[in-house]
């Protein structure tokens, strides 16, 4: 028995070149059959499937996803839980249910909780949270170093094997150029990637962007150049330790032409993007309001244009929210006083769609892959495509649904959204994980 | 220019920085200046404009002339005025900007005079508060009424502000005088020029409408007015130069110097000058100095606008 029957969709699972219509067809949480649609009019499929072909087989449910893009469960490979340490900004389960409500059906942890998530234990906690919450599937990703301190390695095998998927200081790179080498040879043999934060330690400490809106507004300025040395650093590091390596949220145009060449050199490197480095530039901090406080900071029109070009052309793999909750006292105070970050789980696809779809940058192909295949290689996982056996996670997107975002609807449990009040030019509308509807708007 | 226009209708409620006003507006706070300079000089100097208006000094960070030009402002214009001072106070406790200034407002402020050590302060709280909000220095960003009163004394004494060529010398990276400077005689129609290190000396700066220079004998035959703004010693131990002296040697203002100025050339300091430093105490008491004019023209500046803004309504 079929427990959900997904018809007519525009299937897109970048991981197999499909693009077409077809019926999606789901039991015990696995994809049971891709039956091509259009085709049937003309005649009979051969394969597998063809029995069913041309008229729906009987399911416990149907969705009709006429006009709407089928694609597997989209993947965040950057988002802040909070905790353990700051529940009241958000909480695994918080975060899961934002996922889910934005059309993602796995995130992962970053480890800057509080306590850190440097050891098994931690890792532990974190599934068992998510297990709990029976919601979006939650990914750790371990600390590289003991108390993100940059110093000791922490026990990356024992975290793996408890479950975490890769590991990052983020929040801080690794300053130390000799603990980063060693943790990349490390994480080497392990065949798992570090992801880095990149930010020079001693050109850090600054509220924004450098340039003429920062001096404008007498803001001490964020100089590209300190996400660049980083960069710079580790490819040279990681191409000497063959490691793989994935840079986190990209946002100047150097390091993006830095992350092209290396790749043509064979380096093994990844790269992500937030919806906020694609869609905003430093003016947006011209009113002080820290909403627009972000690390890295909101960069240049031309930074802008060049992250876009990055992900049309592939040197941006992933495309990730750096979903960071933050209350709203904090995000009250002045400007230089007021914590980093920026919430984005529940809106990223329409932001992606507006950034990416709207001024013709890529098709929805790549723009899936980015949100799919691309970060479950980087995180080694058989997860972000449709295949029969594979586990059901999908992911259904309007791309012609017009909305507008209200935060204060949001299931997040912060309000720190930069988007709010923006009208999106698509929404993921149904979200299933591991076979059950865990968000439907398909109305 | 100086011409009242009693026509124009001020409708800003607050002062936030000169960026905010249009050219009319700078030309409208002069001009109510000018007619209130006159009542320092009678004997009983105080008129009741806004008598019953409940002025608070809110000073988070330290300062001595403004605060004190500020208070002696709103007792000339009967207004009640309370004082508020980081030192000593809540936030030593934690409390928040905000929560303070809430918690002052509800005892029924009119005005909030806000000096505060982060860029923004004042525009942060103006859109939470319902109070008139005028910024009397917040961070490196401005200080609106240091720039009116410096434009004000150029005007004063060399009769125009379009068409003269301006030098502000020294640490412009952290200086909200410079801003607040740049930005006003950008909108009068004088022609700037910033002058000082690479290192105080963004580059970007440009994009506010004036030029940079980073050597000051090259631009001291071509300017009407120069700016000479006060160095702050805690920028040496964070490389920004290498020395006092050698800081001095290169951009401070002696005698020497002077004479290869245009002869009836207008020195300024927004104070208190490091003599010696910035400049020798023959230029800062000599005949083109104008520093003490300056702090005279401050209280009258600081009147008009804290009149203007009691009215506004937007």
């Amino acid at each position: 028995m079929i427990d959900l029957l997904i018809l007519n969709g525009r299937v897109i699972d970048p991981a197999s070149n499909t693009d077409r219509i077809a019926d999606v067809a789901i039991a015990a949480g696995q994809i049971q059959s891709i039956i091509p649609r259009g085709k049937v009019a003309r005649g009979p499929l051969k394969g597998k499937g063809s029995a069913q072909a041309g008229q729906a087989p009987p399911a416990r449910r149907v969705i009709d996803a006429g006009g709407l893009i089928v694609c597997p469960g989209l993947i965040d490979l950057h988002v802040h839980c909070r905790e353990p340490g700051h529940e009241e900004e958000e909480t695994i389960a918080t975060a899961a249910a934002a996922a889910v409500a934005g059309g993602f059906t796995t995130i992962c942890a970053m480890p800057n909780t509080h306590p850190p998530m440097d050891n098994e234990t931690a890792v532990q906690y974190v599934l068992q949270r998510a297990h709990e919450a029976d919601l979006a599937e939650v990914l750790p990703v371990g600390c590289i170093t003991k108390g993100r301190a940059g110093k000791e390695l922490a026990e990356m095998k024992l975290m793996l094997d408890a479950g975490a998927v890769a590991f990052s200081d983020d929040g801080d790179g690794v300053a130390s150029t000799t603990v980063m080498y060693r943790a990349l040879q490390y994480a080497g043999t392990l065949g798992v990637a570090l992801m880095q934060h990149c930010q020079d330690a001693d050109l850090a400490g600054g509220a924004m962007n450098s340039g003429a809106v920062a001096v404008r507004l007498g803001l001490s300025g964020i100089a590209a150049a300190g996400e660049e040395l980083m960069l710079q650093r580790d490819l040279v590091l990681a191409e000497r330790t063959g490691a793989r390596y994935h840079v986190q949220h990209l946002s100047s145009a150097r390091s993006v032409e830095m992350v092209r060449q290396a790749k043509a050199r064979g380096v093994k490197v990844t790269a992500e993007a937030t919806p906020h480095h694609l869609l905003l530039t430093d003016a947006a901090c011209a009113g002080y309001d820290p909403v627009y406080k972000v690390n890295p900071p909101l960069r240049s029109a031309a930074d802008v244009e060049a992250l876009r070009a990055g992900l049309a052309d592939g040197t941006i793999d992933c495309l990730a929210t750096d979903h960071a909750p933050q209350s709203a006292e904090e995000k009250e105070l002045e400007f230089a006083l007021a914590p980093f970050g920026m919430i984005g789980l529940e809106c990223a696809l329409g932001c992606f769609a507006k950034a990416l779809i709207e001024p013709g940058v890529c098709d929805w192909a790549t723009l899936i892959a980015a949100m799919t295949a691309s970060p479950a290689a980087v995180v080694a996982r058989p997860r972000g495509r449709l295949a029969v056996g594979a586990r059901a996670d999908v992911t259904i997107i309007d791309p012609a649904r017009s909305w507008t975002v209200r935060a204060a609807d949001f299931k997040s449990k912060s309000r720190n959204c930069p988007f709010d009040g923006w009208t999106l030019p698509a929404k993921a509308v149904a979200t299933i994980v591991a076979g059950k509807v865990k968000h439907d708007e398909i109305g | 220019m100086t011409k009242n226009n009693s026509q124009f209708l001020w409708t800003k409620k607050h002062l936030l920085g000169l960026d905010e006003l249009s050219p009319a507006e700078l030309v409208h706070i002069l001009d109510t200046a000018e007619s209130f300079r006159e009542v320092s000089t009678r004997s009983i100097k105080k008129v009741p404009a806004l008598r019953g208006r409940v002025v608070a000094l809110m000073f988070f960070e330290d300062s001595t002339r403004t605060r004190m030009s500020f208070e002696l402002a709103a007792s000339r214009l009967s207004a009640d005025t309370v004082l508020f001072t980081a030192k000593g106070s809540s936030v030593a406790k934690g409390e928040t900007t905000l929560d303070t200034i809430r918690n002052i407002e509800a005892m029924g402020v009119d005005v909030f005079v806000i000096r505060h050590g982060q860029s923004g302060a004042p525009h942060m709280l103006a859109s939470k508060c319902r109070s008139s909000i005028v910024n009397a220095g917040d961070g490196s960003h401005e200080h609106p009424t240091q720039g009116l009163l410096d434009i004000f004394t150029i005007r004063q004494r060399l009769g125009k502000i379009a068409g003269l060529k301006v030098a502000i010398v020294g640490d412009i990276a952290h200086s909200r005088v410079a801003r607040s400077n740049i930005i006003g005689l950008r909108k009068l129609g004088a022609e700037v020029v910033v002058v000082g290190p690479p290192t105080l000396v963004p580059s970007a700066i440009a994009a506010m409408g004036c030029t940079i220079s980073h050597d000051l004998d090259a631009v001291l035959s071509e300017v009407d007015v120069i700016n000479m703004l006060r160095i702050q010693f805690e920028r040496f131990s964070s490389s920004l130069f290498p020395s006092v002296r050698e800081y001095s040697r290169l951009y401070g203002l002696d005698a020497q110097r002077l004479r290869r100025c245009k002869k009836g050339v207008l020195v300024m300091h927004p104070g208190p000058i490091n003599r010696g430093v910035e400049l020798t105490s023959e230029v800062a008491d000599g005949p083109n100095s104008c520093i003490l004019q300056q702090v005279t023209n401050g209280l009258a500046v600081r009147m008009a606008v804290l009149y203007l803004v009691s009215g506004g309504k937007d």
